[in-house]
This record gives structure tokens, C-alpha cells and sequence, in this order.
């Protein structure tokens, strides 16, 4: 039970020292925290990849020869190169190891434990294989990074409060409950320029003031862990990684706008974050960080965790409350904004994980320093979750201002296959695309408003020119009108329509009416939707025909796909002067549409040809022709 | 005779479990979500007969109770197998070819999406992003993420 800021403090002193081997320490025989340190990714895709195995491996190598004492194994959130997991970082030496099996274990117990030689074939690399000493730092997929929001994650054990206590961890809390007032505390989320990291952008230190300065007596401070956005997991990788920092500005949050109760509302899909939380909310409480009286400053603070059930709609602030209160997760009207009627009728704020880990560093490194990265509007990092067609998936955080091309290319490695790119994905089923020509833009709120998407809550997927623009508004419309709560007219009957429009053009049935018909309803529903949701289910659509309405009427007045996704429409041929009539896509036809012989040569039978294009893949001369 | 009945005293220990739910989140606020996650723990699913146990034990009306396990996708009135099988159709999952490992988990298992063989050991769902997008495409069963899944190794599983 921490009492005070000096035993706060003390705790930190202690904890430091046994962390200062990550930080590039010195090492002396009787450190509190071992000679090395061993720092294995313990989640997400680290995981399902099989980094415990890894991780139980070392751990029984390091008890059989008794070294407990003099190297520590910590199980630590992601670490961002999710696509060469399971990771690893070895400390003092700074040594990062992808791809981990547990048969490598042995060799790295023998080589590096004991022999302070590092095993180079699993050092982390470049793709032309150049190996990266210190890769956190140098390698080019971390090189450009700057962690804010991501600070602690991979670095730290989440489950343990005494090492986030040695990051200093609850400083912030401290400092504010301190020396701030209340509207101290408000003034200073302003003047940091702090946008809300969920999507819409939002000041944050604005919301809070709306909050702060309403009289009611019981006032709620929300996080909205409800992480819908298919191709976004920064915040589950904050909260599977550093869950005290949310909680830590949770508290911070409530002392600024009066409050002394929490709600996060976290997926039920993310078994782990919720875990993760309650041990760390359990923890908080064990050690006065929670609770009544905390740091002996008068404050209390509780947080409880609420589970979401599956509704991609519950990610919009009022249906989140609504769901909290347990009933059908339908968005309100706003006005009145949560700020003045919120759950349970109370005023509450509602900020996103991100934006609440971002919070402790502003508070502790001052506004100043925040407002001198990234743009002139959009102030700090970004995470990015980088998925799709592209050689490293992962997570990565870098200053606002920073260009698609520079994340794409030059920290993700490009797209694989040597197959060209075509568009990123920004902000899920409410953004758009962005097109190669704006690959040197830079990447903030305003500017991805302007190119017709929007930053969402960072999901950044990657495609190459083998996707179907058009069948990628199609995929985004079914999930929304599979996730539209039915409320109001626009969105519950809009975005169907459009979803029909869609698959009709997909299926070579369109006009060019459908096309000017598909837009009307796009602004028509983006005006009249009640919620987020509704407003911003048109935007693929509308950002898909900006860049690529060449795609839609190829589809329309050629009926071709020119990607060669939409099978309806798509047809295979064999090219007479190229074929060597070697049979091979005869021998792998999975429904004998291929007629012929090694004489005659071969044709396809359109009528059998289910177009699953595996005589295309499996030709060896590239003599069967997609669309020819 | 009850007693001598496995499903009976199953049933009657379920019972049990559900009334405690019931009492420890009768003085919460907002109890009913949090009561329907942990009695579909118990139960697997929310048949009927539960939802009309939540709802008086609650007081809460009964087609209240029903039009919040209807929204949510994540509670279900339908039995689940034993190996409950996701496939993940978010974005990343895609794009990448998620579908046809869908498509070829209906072939193998015979059912479509939200059925149950009849032996109660398997259950086929496709659901939305799993958070896994670094191993697109993913499939989560039970609680287990599986990474980069190709057709071809549907059939290992």
C-alpha cells in the first residue's frame, strides 16, 4: 500500500535500478535485476505464433542450472513487428530475435545465456538479410518510430505495477493530485492540443472542460476500449501491454473533471486485454493507486470494467452508454452531449485507450514538448496498425505529419510479390482510401479529411492492384448494414440499398445510372444518419468513386473486373501463341472445365469454369489470361 | 430419480450457479449484460428458459432481456459446439483470402455460418476482427488464434 508520494517514489528508486539494464546500464555482478534480462512478447500475434512455448522453454533451461537470480525472463506486451513474431529482446546486449521456435532455445540458452554470443540467424534482419544490432533503435521498421502512446509497451512486464512504478508510472497521477488544480489539470489538455485518438478527432481538453464545469455531483470518466474497426489493434495492444497508463489517466481524468468513478467498455473478443485489466485495475487497488484517499491527497477513484457483447455500433460514444446501461446498444441524439447528460443521466467523458495512454507523458513532459511534434493541427504520434498486402504487419507509432510512403515503404517493406500499390485503407468501414498519388501527403486529421477518409482510429490496411475497389465497398457495406442498429431510417434502409447497388455492379448486372443513383444515397445518408455509424457508412463508397471510378464502369459498361475478383464477371483464358500445351492446368482444374489435349492444345469451358483462377496460378509460362 | 439423471443435476447445479449470478449483479447498476455474459458462460447459450430466469431475477421485462441478446452478436439462443470455430472476416483477414478458408470449413464440416454439427463438436461462425490482423488470415478456436490459414490447411485442423 503506497500511502504517499515519497513511498511512491521510494518504490520507483528501487524498481529503476533493477530496469536500468534496459536502458543501457551498466552491468555489475550484484544488480538488482540480474546480469540479463530477457524480454519476450507475451500477446496477440506473438501468441498465436507460440511465444509462450518459447518463453516456458527458457524459463525451465534458466531453473535447471539455478541461474534465477542473474537472468530474468519477463513476459512483456507487443513489441509492433507482429509479422516476424514470436520476438524477443535480450538485455544488456540489446540483441532483438525474430521468428523464435521453441527448438531454438536450446541454441540460444547455450550460445547467448551462457556464452554471451548471440545467435546470429535469428537476429532480427533487413530484407536483403543485413542483420541490425540494437534493432529497436536502428532497424528500419522501428528506425522512424517515436513512442508516446506506446512507450512502455514491449518494454515492461503488464503485469506487474512495479515495473510500470520504475517507467514512472502514476508520476503523472501524482504530479497532479500534487500540485494542480482541478482546472489546472483541464487547461493543460487544452493547451496540449491533444486530439481524441478514436477517430473523430476531437479536442480533448475541450471535452473535458464541457464536463468540468457542470455542477451535478456524480460525474463519470469513460474508456472506450470497444475496438470495432476491422484491421485496428493498437488499443488492445495498449491495454495487453500497458494497462496502467490508462488507468493512470483515467484517475487523472477524474480529478480534472470531478469524478471518482470509471467504466472501461472493452470488446469480449479481446480475452486477454480484459484479463490483463482486471489484474492491473486489482493491482492499482492494492497499492492505494485506486481506490480512497489515493497518495493520502483526498481523492478517490474506482474503475470497473464493462464487457461489450459484439456490436460494432457500441464504439460510438452514446450507444456505448447505452450499452453500459445494459439495453440494446442504440446511439441517442446529441445534443444533449455526454459531456452534460451522459450514463446514467450523469455528465461523463468518454476518451479512446490511445488517447488516455498519451495522457501520463503530457502531463509529466509538459506541453510544450507535445506541441512540438507532429503538425500544425494535429499535435504528438499516431499508432498505426499496418495490415493487409504488405511484407511486415504490425504496429507502429510515429509523429503526426509522417507520409503514407514513408510508412508503407520505408518501415514496412513495401508490397510483397513485387506486386505494385494501390490504395491504403484508412479509418475501417467509416474512412476511404487513400491512392498512390497521395502517398507523399501528410498523414494527419485535416489532410485525410480533405482526401475523403479519415484517420479513424488507425487501422491502415494495404492493397495491391490484385483488390477490387469496388468489391472493397461492397465487403464494407455488409458490414454495415450487418452492424447498423436499425434506429433511424437513413442507415438502417440507406445502406442496404447501397449494398445492393453494389453487389448488382460486382455481379456485371449495373448501369451507369446505378453508379450516379449510388452516389445521391451516399450524401443523402452521410447528411441524415443519426450516429457516426450512419454518417460515415457511405465514405467507402464515395472515396472508392473518387479515385476509381475507372473501376466502376469498367465493372458496368465492360462488365470486367479489372482486378479479378468479382467472379461473376470474371473470364479465364488460355493463350493460344504462349501455351506449351504441358496440361498442367488441366491436371489441377478442380471441376474438369479444361478440354483438350497435349496435341490440340487446351481451351476452357466457360460454362463449367467455376473462375477460382488455379490454372492461372499454376501455369508455368503465364499463358492462362485473366480479362483478356 | 433426479438425482439418478446426469442431465437432470446438471441442470439443477446450472440453476444454482445462474441464481448466484443474479444476486451478485442485482445491485449494480446496469446489471444486465454482465449477468448474460456469465450465465452464457454457465450455459454455453441463452435458451429461453434463461433469458425468463435473468429477467425475473433482475426485474427486468422479459422482451427487454430478449431485444438486448438479439443485438449483440456475441450472446447466442442457438447451442455452440465444443469447438467453437471462428473465422475472421475483418479487413486485413479479407483481403487476404479469408473467405474461401471460410468457404472451405463449410465444405469440410458440412454447415454453414452460426450452425452446430449434431454431435455438439463444432460450430462454425465468422466473425469480426479479432485483433490478429499481423497473421491475416486468422481463425480463433475456442479462445486460440490461429495465424495465416490457407485453404489447403483447412483440412489439418
Amino acid at each position: 500500500m503506497i500511502k504517499n508520494v515519497n513511498e511512491l517514489n521510494a518504490l520507483r528508486d528501487i524498481k529503476r535500478q533493477e530496469l536500468k539494464l534496459r536502458h543501457g546500464g551498466k552491468v555489475s555482478a550484484s544488480q538488482e535485476g540480474g546480469r540479463m534480462q530477457i524480454l519476450v512478447c507475451g500477446v496477440a500475434g506473438c501468441l498465436s505464433s507460440g511465444s509462450l512455448e518459447v518463453a516456458s522453454g527458457l524459463e525451465n533451461l534458466i531453473k535447471e542450472n539455478h541461474l534465477e537470480d542473474e537472468v530474468k525472463l519477463i513476459k512483456t506486451g507487443c513489441m509492433g513487428l507482429c509479422v516476424q513474431g514470436p520476438l524477443m529482446v535480450v538485455y544488456p546486449d540489446k540483441v532483438m530475435y525474430t521468428k523464435v521456435k521453441p527448438e531454438d532455445v536450446e541454441e540460444i540458452y547455450e550460445s547467448h545465456i551462457k556464452g554471451g554470443k548471440p545467435v546470429e540467424r535469428l537476429m532480427a534482419a533487413e530484407a536483403d538479410g543485413k542483420i541490425i544490432e540494437d534493432a529497436l533503435a536502428n532497424h528500419s521498421f522501428y528506425s522512424k518510430q517515436m513512442k508516446i502512446a506506446l512507450k512502455n509497451c514491449g518494454q515492461i512486464d503488464p503485469y506487474s505495477i512495479e515495473e510500470y512504478i520504475g517507467c514512472d508510472g502514476y508520476q503523472a497521477l501524482a504530479k497532479v493530485l500534487g500540485e494542480m488544480e482541478p482546472e489546472d489539470v483541464v487547461d493543460t489538455m487544452k493547451a496540449s492540443n491533444l486530439r481524441g485518438r478514436g477517430g473523430a478527432g476531437f479536442p480533448t481538453g475541450v471535452k473535458w472542460s464541457f464536463a468540468a464545469a457542470q455542477q451535478q455531483r456524480k460525474k463519470y470518466v469513460c474508456c472506450n476500449a470497444d475496438e470495432g474497426d476491422p484491421g485496428a489493434f493498437m488499443d488492445r495492444s495498449v491495454l495487453e501491454g500497458d494497462p496502467h497508463s490508462v488507468l493512470e489517466a483515467m484517475a487523472i481524468a477524474g480529478y480534472a473533471i470531478g469524478s471518482d468513478q470509471g467504466y472501461i467498455y472493452v470488446r469480449a473478443e479481446y480475452p486477454v486485454a480484459v484479463k490483463t485489466l482486471a489484474a492491473a485495475i486489482e493491482q492499482a487497488k492494492e497499492y492505494g493507486l485506486l481506490g480512497e484517499n489515493i497518495l493520502g491527497k483526498g481523492f478517490n477513484f474506482d474503475i470497473e470494467v464493462r464487457l461489450g457483447a459484439g456490436a460494432f455500433v457500441c464504439g460510438e460514444e452514446t450507444a456505448l452508454m447505452t450499452s453500459i446501461e445494459g439495453n440494446r446498444g442504440e446511439p441517442r441524439p446529441r445534443p444533449p452531449f455526454p459531456a452534460v447528460k451522459g450514463l446514467f443521466g450523469q455528465p461523463t467523458i468518454l476518451n479512446n485507450v490511445e488517447t488516455y495512454a498519451t495522457i501520463p507523458r503530457i502531463i509529466l513532459n509538459g506541453v510544450d514538448w507535445f506541441n512540438s511534434i507532429g503538425t500544425e493541427k494535429s499535435k504528438g504520434t499516431k499508432v498505426f496498425a499496418v495490415g493487409g498486402k504488405i511484407a511486415r504487419t504490425g504496429l507502429v507509432e510515429v509523429p503526426m505529419g509522417t507520409t503514407l510512403r514513408e510508412i508503407v515503404f520505408d518501415m514496412c517493406g513495401g508490397i510483397p510479390n513485387g506486386k505494385a500499390f494501390k490504395a491504403a485503407q484508412t479509418g475501417g468501414p467509416s474512412g476511404g482510401c487513400i491512392p498512390a498519388s497521395a502517398l507523399d501527403t501528410p498523414i494527419d486529421y485535416d489532410n485525410l479529411i480533405a482526401l475523403g477518409s479519415m484517420m479513424g482510429s488507425g487501422g491502415l490496411i494495404v492493397m495491391d492492384e490484385d483488390t477490387c475497389m469496388v468489391d472493397l465497398a461492397r465487403f464494407f457495406l455488409d458490414f454495415t448494414v450487418d452492424e447498423s442498429c436499425g434506429k433511424c431510417v437513413p442507415c438502417r434502409l440507406g445502406t442496404k440499398r447501397m449494398h445492393e447497388i453494389l453487389t448488382k455492379i460486382t455481379e456485371g448486372r449495373g448501369t451507369l445510372e446505378d453508379i450516379d443513383k449510388l452516389e445521391f444515397l451516399a450524401n443523402n445518408i452521410k447528411n441524415a444518419a443519426l450516429c457516426g455509424l450512419g454518417q460515415t457508412a457511405p465514405n467507402p463508397v464515395l472515396s472508392t468513386l473518387r479515385y476509381f471510378r475507372d473501376e466502376y464502369v469498367a465493372h458496368v459498361v465492360d462488365k470486367r473486373c479489372p482486378a479479378g475478383v468479382c467472379k461473376a464477371i470474371v473470364r479465364y483464358k488460355i493463350d493460344k501463341d504462349t501455351c506449351k500445351k504441358c496440361g498442367i492446368c488441366k491436371k489441377h482444374c478442380p471441376v474438369g472445365a479444361i478440354e483438350g489435349d497435349r496435341k490440340t492444345g487446351f481451351t476452357i469451358n466457360r460454362d463449367k469454369c467455376i473462375k477460382c483462377g488455379v490454372c492461372m496460378e499454376q501455369c508455368p509460362f503465364k499463358s492462362v489470361l485473366r480479362n483478356a | 430419480m433426479a438425482s439418478n439423471c446426469k442431465g437432470c443435476a446438471e441442470f439443477e447445479a446450472n440453476k444454482k450457479a445462474l441464481d448466484e449470478v443474479i444476486e451478485k449483479y442485482k445491485n449494480t447498476q446496469g446489471p444486465l449484460i454482465p449477468a448474460l455474459h456469465e450465465a452464457q458462460q454457465i450455459y454455453g447459450y441463452l435458451p429461453f428458459e434463461v433469458q425468463r430466469q435473468v429477467a425475473e431475477g433482475l426485474d427486468i421485462p422479459l422482451a427487454e432481456v430478449y431485444g438486448v441478446v438479439s443485438f449483440y452478436t456475441g450472446f447466442t439462443t442457438k447451442p455452440k459446439g465444443k469447438y467453437r470455430i471462428n473465422v475472421c472476416l475483418g479487413t486485413a483477414c479479407y483481403v487476404k483470402g479469408a473467405e474461401s478458408v471460410l468457404d472451405k470449413f463449410k465444405t469440410v464440416l458440412g454447415l454453414n455460418e452460426g450452425d452446430c454439427t449434431e454431435d455438439r463438436k463444432f460450430s462454425l461462425d465468422a466473425c469480426r476482427c479479432i485483433g490478429a490482423c499481423g497473421l491475416a488470415p486468422a481463425v480463433m478456436i475456442n479462445d486460440d488464434v490461429y495465424g495465416n490459414v490457407t485453404p489447403d490447411n483447412v483440412e489439418l485442423f
